[in-house]
């Protein structure tokens, strides 16, 4: 059963404010979600001033500005600064996105800045993602195959590769599974968008001899079909990929294989 | 299971990330709760129509009850929401089968398909009532 409020110990409360250096001009705040396993009480929203002339053009610079110059407390995680390694993922003016990606500009007044939404909270910006990851080692994302290897590679036709587009440069940054909101209410059965995809993809590998398998694992009311088609994963996704594409190929899979 | 002090180190327990509360509602996510709205409100509504068809059988009494309940104006305003209802819930159902084949599921289709099928439950439902009252010559 859907949870729609949040649990007690869990609700926000404001914070403390930390204003903008004298003489700035254009100043920018952020309102970041603060959480501090050795602290106490409820998370809270700290306010940053910024100066938006002393600050680079994205998200990630002004975290990144505030932790070396405000408060080296925060924590968020970070690494590539191009979009490529999905770490800094998290909700930003209430949509899940990479802060490397988005820029400051984009977002109209205050920029709020939350973790990925409905996870347990390590600390501050920093979701506890191992109930994804473990779902992503369920769907055994590895090649598999019976026949013995060839003399070289396995072979694809380029019809064959094409396949793979849309679905190889997911970087697992699990934007689109924390916004589902059927993944919220089931998460611990529901696979969600980014694992579905993930699943999808190994599916459409021409050279993988699994897809039964594959599908065997899939037919499951909660597993697959908690999936309604609500969309929020292709609107969120920072690569633009279509994760609600790749399940509907695989609930066609399951029909046509009937 | 993560939220418990052993999952967090000894320390306590880990407090749950905003979602509703913040998540930006956009169309994708209204328009899939809409559906669910409208066919909650269907179900009620079916009582209603099974309320007519009983008031008809039952005679001419408890037809004028039926009748006046549903032409006040609260009557008509519920009327009118289970037209929007039902208009919706149609037309969102077409988008929801349409996508089963695998189609139409690209951003920029979803958009527009969700945008028509709002467009088309205010069309069909003030046709529906503009039909409704010029055939009853009122």
């Amino acid at each position: 059963m859907a949870e729609l409020r949040l649990p007690e110990n869990s609700r926000v409360t404001e914070g403390k404010t930390f204003p903008a250096p004298a003489g700035a001009k254009d100043v920018v705040r952020f309102k970041v979600y603060r959480w501090d396993p050795e602290g106490e009480g409820n998370p809270h929203l700290d306010t940053f001033e910024i100066d938006r002339a002393e600050c680079g053009p994205m998200v990630l610079d002004a975290l990144i500005k505030i932790k070396n110059e405000v408060d080296s407390t925060l924590a968020f995680r970070r690494s590539c600064r191009e979009g490529i390694c999905g770490s800094c993922a998290m909700n930003i003016d209430g949509v899940n996105t990479l802060a490397c990606t988005k820029f400051i500009d984009e977002v109209k007044g205050d920029v709020r800045i939350y973790p990925l939404p409905h996870m347990p909270v390590v600390k501050d910006l920093v979701p506890d993602l191992s109930q994804i990851w473990a779902q992503y080692a369920s769907i055994e994302p590895w090649l598999k195959s019976e026949t013995p290897p060839p003399e070289r590679e396995r072979v694809q036709s380029p019809e064959e590769r094409a396949r793979l587009d849309g679905l190889w440069e997911c970087i697992l940054c699990f934007c689109c599974t924390t916004s589902c909101p059927s993944y919220w209410w089931n998460g611990e059965r529901y696979l969600g968008p980014a694992v579905l995809l993930q699943a999808y993809r190994w599916i459409a590998d021409s050279r993988d001899e699994a897809t039964g398998e594959r599908l065997d694992q899939l037919e499951d009311p909660f597993r697959l079909y908690r999936c309604h088609t609500i969309m929020n994963c292709t609107r969120t996704c920072p690569k633009g990929l279509n994760p609600a594409k790749a399940i509907a190929e695989i609930k066609k899979l399951m029909v046509a294989r009937r | 299971m993560s939220s418990e002090p052993a999952a967090s180190g000894g320390l306590r327990p880990r407090p749950l990330s905003p979602h509703l509360q913040i998540y930006r509602r956009q169309l994708t996510s209204v328009l899939s709760i809409l559906h669910r709205a409208s066919g909650i409100a269907l179900s009620a509504g079916a009582l209603l129509l099974v309320w007519w068809l009983i008031a008809a059988a039952a005679g001419p009494e408890s037809y004028a009850t039926f009748s006046a309940a549903t032409g006040s104006i609260l009557g008509r305003v519920l009327l009118f929401g289970w037209t929007l209802s039902f208009f919706y819930h149609l037309a969102n159902g077409i988008r929801h089968l349409w996508w089963d084949t695998g189609r139409g599921l690209d951003l920029p289709s979803v958009y527009r398909s969700g945008y028509a099928v709002l467009g088309f439950t205010v069309v069909a439902s003030l046709a529906a009532w503009i039909l409704g009252y010029w055939m009853r010559g009122a």
